[in-house]
């Protein structure tokens, strides 16, 4: 029981965590877009303010649990994937997100060169 | 009663098991006529190897309930002028292996009715006094809102998620399973929660609400996951 | 998609729950290469600026657009589905909230299309 009810908890709360950041993101989007998108416009942005790598960084942390796991239904439910696969891939997909999405915080925060 | 063309129905009726296909008949319509008496009148006059489940043919038992028309019904409350008009198709209610025609095998539906902890049991024996329960209290109203349920399994074949994940127990034993561990009586609530947190249990819902849409008694199992769901969380931190 | 000849069709419910799984989905497929991308920060802003340049095709604004509706309305249903599990039963399933997720995904993504005009 306790791991289904784990995995739910998660998937609830990562929406919850999620839900302003998406607010912020969609905003920034919507401000960034304006004159077209440039490295340099991103950067000025985000690169060495603590407050964008914090919260990109837990951005990147609350999608890397949610996507997956919203997945791991998919798979079950419409791919006729197995339980046990289905978790399997999901975790595989958890690890990439974070790796890549870990890599793109530091990246945008300078820190990686 | 006249009986020319205008007044006939034209009924497609699953013949067959899992393998087989649709017959059609024709039967007369008359000014007040509900699917199950459309049955009736096949086996009864047409073709009598039609099998069909009923018994109290007055919307109590739950029993007649088929797939009209592409949704679960109970088929002795389904008026034919309730129904779009054109060709009438009747199934074998959906989500459950066919045994024969109209019938379908429910022992999976029971299965997880018991899977999903529903055994009721109480601390006193016959020569105990009654419980004495307050019919006001939260925990009874919230066993009441769901306590209706007569198996009837209109919502287990009207849910998408019990089409598509086999392990998942459905909305019908997650609500019995509701009103048992808010039963202040019953004595295994956590064995009852347990079975309802688990890998069948609550979390596969979607809250699509194809359940409440179909209960024929006006229940909504989606209602009663949703506080599975709440409780999950309590589970999860050690409070029963 | 999926044969559905035996559930209710288009109920409030339904519709909801497949454009919140189909636009997680989406959202999901799209991740992996918008990480990579903004990866290449890796390499010096004149990289990142060879791929931003290369979005500004109308096809990827199109397909931008469409993330940014999907996002919202992802956003929006589900927020509906943590209400319908954790805020007290309204005896119905809060459907104003599909129409109005519709609506303002829509306004955001005619706010994306000023911005990028």
């Amino acid at each position: 029981m306790m791991m289904e009810v784990r995995l739910y908890i998660l998937q609830r709360l990562s929406a919850v965590v999620m839900a302003p950041l998406v607010i912020v993101h969609l905003m920034t989007i919507l401000y960034a877009v304006r004159g077209g998108l440039s490295a340099e416009e991103i950067l000025a942005r985000t690169e060495g303010v603590t407050i964008w790598t914090v919260f990109y960084g837990i951005f990147v942390l609350a999608v890397s649990v949610h996507a997956p796991l919203g997945m791991r239904k998919i798979l079950v439910e419409w791919a006729g994937v197995s339980r046990a696969w289905a978790g399997r891939l999901a975790l595989l997909f958890f690890a990439g997100l974070i790796f890549a999405g870990g890599r793109a915080v530091l990246a945008v925060a300078g820190v990686l060169t | 009663m006249a009986q020319n063309n205008e007044d006939m129905l034209t009924v497609r009726v699953w013949r067959g098991a899992d393998e087989g296909e649709f017959q059609s008949f024709r039967v007369p319509s008359r000014e007040n006529q509900t699917v199950l008496d459309v049955v009736t009148e096949i086996q009864r006059r047409q073709d009598p190897g039609l099998s069909y489940r009923f018994a109290c043919r007055v919307g109590v038992c739950g029993s007649c309930a088929m797939t009209v028309n592409g949704r679960a019904r109970w088929t002795c409350r389904t008026h034919i002028r309730s129904l779009s008009g054109g060709p009438i198709t009747i199934e074998p209610l959906a989500n459950m292996p066919r045994i024969r025609d109209l019938a379908c095998d429910m022992t999976g539906f029971f299965d997880k009715w018991g899977k999903a902890g529903n055994d009721f049991t109480s601390a006193r024996s016959r020569q105990d006094t009654p419980a004495q329960v307050d019919p006001l209290s939260p925990q009874r109203k919230q066993a009441d809102a769901a306590i209706e349920c007569i198996n009837c399994g209109v919502c287990h074949a009207s849910c998408d998620v019990v089409k598509w994940n086999d392990e998942y127990l459905g909305p019908a034993a997650l609500n019995r399973a509701w009103s048992l561990v808010n039963d202040e009586r019953h004595t295994e609530k956590k064995t009852t929660l347990e079975a309802a947190l688990g890998p069948g249990g609550c979390s596969n819902c979607h809250s699509q609400g194809n359940c409440m849409a179909a209960c024929p008694v006006g229940l909504s199992p989606t209602r009663s996951i949703a506080g599975l769901k709440k409780m999950s969380l309590l589970a999860m931190i050690g409070i029963e | 998609m999926i044969r559905r000849t035996d559930t209710p069709r288009q109920t409030a419910g339904y519709i909801a729950f497949a454009l919140h799984r189909l636009s997680g989905l989406a959202l999901a497929v799209f991740l992996p290469f918008h990480f990579l991308v903004l990866g290449l920060a890796i390499e010096g802003e004149a990289r990142l600026n060879e791929v931003l340049t290369w979005t500004e095709q109308p096809l990827v604004k199109f397909a931008e657009w469409g993330l940014v509706v999907l996002l919202t309305l992802h956003l929006i249903l589900g927020v509906r589905v943590l209400l319908l599990e954790w805020a007290p039963w309204q005896g119905h399933l809060r459907s104003g909230w599909i129409s109005g997720g519709i609506i303002l995904a829509l306004l955001t993504g005619a706010g994306f299309i000023l911005g990028v005009m």
